[in-house]
């Protein structure tokens, strides 16, 4: 069955195309996708993004069990509020799931994993949990709204009270605070600033609708896996998946190896790593017209790859993607598509940073 | 939806042409399915001298979400192509009966178009489609 976030309404009244997604019905768009994710990058827009699965962790042991369960280092986390991105390994090195994990309090870590990969998330998670006494609890009365772009925080700000507004404003980049019955936090997925803001679902409606008075620019699924992409940020089940480890899938700056601590898929990380990884994921631009699509085949001199996330890119006017592809190839690769080879060339990610582009011709 | 002028003919998958006084025929894609694909970014557009055949691909229009092929609603030899949609390929978007055309061809068998809907069982077939 389909379900719903509390903001469908919303949606639907706003004209939004809906969209199955992850078995939820989901704005596409409402109206134009490109004009909403360039109004991400110059301005501010919002995302429903209640779908997505927000995981209490409680207990003593909760930091203990993290550092076991992820692959990056929560230690990282030395201050209240502060986030770290990590993947959730099986014991195979292979990626469960990518995550944000918040630090709380001590014995409260907050995560938030994808929507499509909640159940197996959920009963791995609770599995792990056992042997530390870590309560796992989902909160499925949370709405979430991500809130992005230069002018978000202000504009966001605007409609906190003045103490939380101040206080939110200050907030650094990875870090989240509570307050006006909000859990505000200074993340996204758009390669833009702003806030992505937990909300009570029976206050959801009404945030949503005060967000969209202060010039916020409601923006559907499509918009922001083009932003995501732009922004070099990895989709889950795309990118990366179980059969994946986080070598192969530009990860490689999230996995914490600096010291003895005993997390799951250390030991095959770190064996794969020794027999040498033989395919690694590229940021790639097309200059010729066309749209790179998952699945095309790359050509390389070394063998064949394959285009992982591929699409338009607003911001820079040409298809832009990632690929995986043999770690020895070289220069001249191409793209496979309907038939005709299109050459595509190698481009340090992110495709673009705070609005503007990175990779240039 | 837009209204749809009369002088057109469709395609069950969305393409639509309009016979011109000289025996060609202009071809393109119908609002409903722009509508559908949402912003397009890029119109693969077939050759001039190639030649058409009813129900077979003959371009490829591209928005952000996906590729889709635009089939031949009739045959014969293509004689002009939209090259404004290279650089604007969002003309479809905002005008899919008018600038948005896509090619012409030159019509080799009339008795094609008695296979073709007329614009009231198009908009019929495109209504019980969002049911």
């Amino acid at each position: 069955m389909t379900r719903k976030t509390i903001l469908n309404e919303s949606h639907r009244a706003l004209g939004a195309k809906m969209v199955d997604f992850g078995g939820w019905d989901m704005p596409l768009n409402y109206g134009s996708q490109i004009e909403e994710h360039h109004a991400v990058r110059r301005d501010a827009g919002m995302f429903d993004v209640s779908h997505m699965t927000v995981v209490d962790l409680k207990g003593e042991r909760t930091r203990e069990f993290l550092r076991h369960l992820l692959a990056n280092d929560v230690d990282k986390l030395k201050k209240p509020g502060k986030a770290l991105y990590s993947c959730m390994l099986n014991e195979s090195g292979g990626v469960i799931d990518d995550l944000i994990v918040y630090f709380v309090t001590e014995d409260f870590f907050r995560t938030v994993v994808n929507a499509a990969t909640r159940d197996k998330d959920l009963a791995w998670i609770t599995r792990q949990a056992q042997a530390f006494g870590v309560e796992v609890s989902e909160r499925r009365d949370l709405a979430m709204i991500a809130v992005q772009g230069p002018n978000a925080r202000s504009r966001a700000a605007s409609l906190f009270t003045p103490e939380v507004a101040a206080q939110a404003l200050k907030l650094g980049k990875f870090v989240a605070m509570q307050g006006d019955g909000l859990f505000i936090a200074r993340t996204g997925y758009t390669g833009e600033d702003g806030f992505e803001i937990m909300v009570d679902e029976a206050a959801a409606v009404d945030l949503w609708k005060r967000l969209l008075e202060a010039g916020v620019t409601p923006a559907g699924l499509g918009a922001r896996d083009t932003l995501r992409l732009e922004a070099g940020m990895n989709l889950y089940g795309q990118d990366m998946d179980e059969t994946i480890t986080p070598w192969e899938a530009g990860l490689a700056w999230t996995v914490a190896l600096g010291e003895e601590r005993d997390f799951i898929g250390r030991t095959a990380l770190e064996s794969a790593r020794a027999g040498g990884v033989n395919r690694v994921m590229v940021g790639i631009v097309m200059d010729e017209k066309g749209v790179l699509r998952h699945g095309q085949t790359v050509l390389t001199d070394a063998g064949n790859g394959e285009v992982l996330s591929g699409t338009f890119s607003p911001t820079l006017g040409k298809a832009i993607g990632f690929a995986r592809i043999p770690a020895t190839a070289g220069e001249g690769l191409r793209v496979d598509i309907r038939g005709r080879e299109v050459p595509v060339r190698l481009a340090k990610v992110p495709f673009v940073r705070d609005g503007q582009a990175v990779a240039t011709d | 939806m837009k209204e749809i002028p009369g002088d057109l003919m469709f395609l069950k998958s969305h393409e639509w042409v309009r016979v011109e006084d000289n025996g060609t025929a202009t071809v393109g894609i119908s609002d409903h399915a722009q509508e559908l694909l949402g912003d397009l970014v890029y119109v693969e557009l077939p050759n001039v001298g190639d030649t058409a055949q009813a129900g077979t691909a003959a371009a490829v229009v591209e928005s952000v979400k996906a590729a889709s092929d635009v089939y031949a609603p009739v045959s014969g030899e293509i004689v002009a192509v939209n090259d404004a949609l290279a650089d604007k390929p969002e003309t479809i978007n905002e005008d899919a009966y008018g600038d948005g055309w896509i090619f012409v061809v030159k019509l080799s068998d009339r008795d094609e178009l008695q296979e073709l809907l007329d614009p009231d069982a198009y908009a019929e077939l495109v209504e019980n489609e969002d049911d």
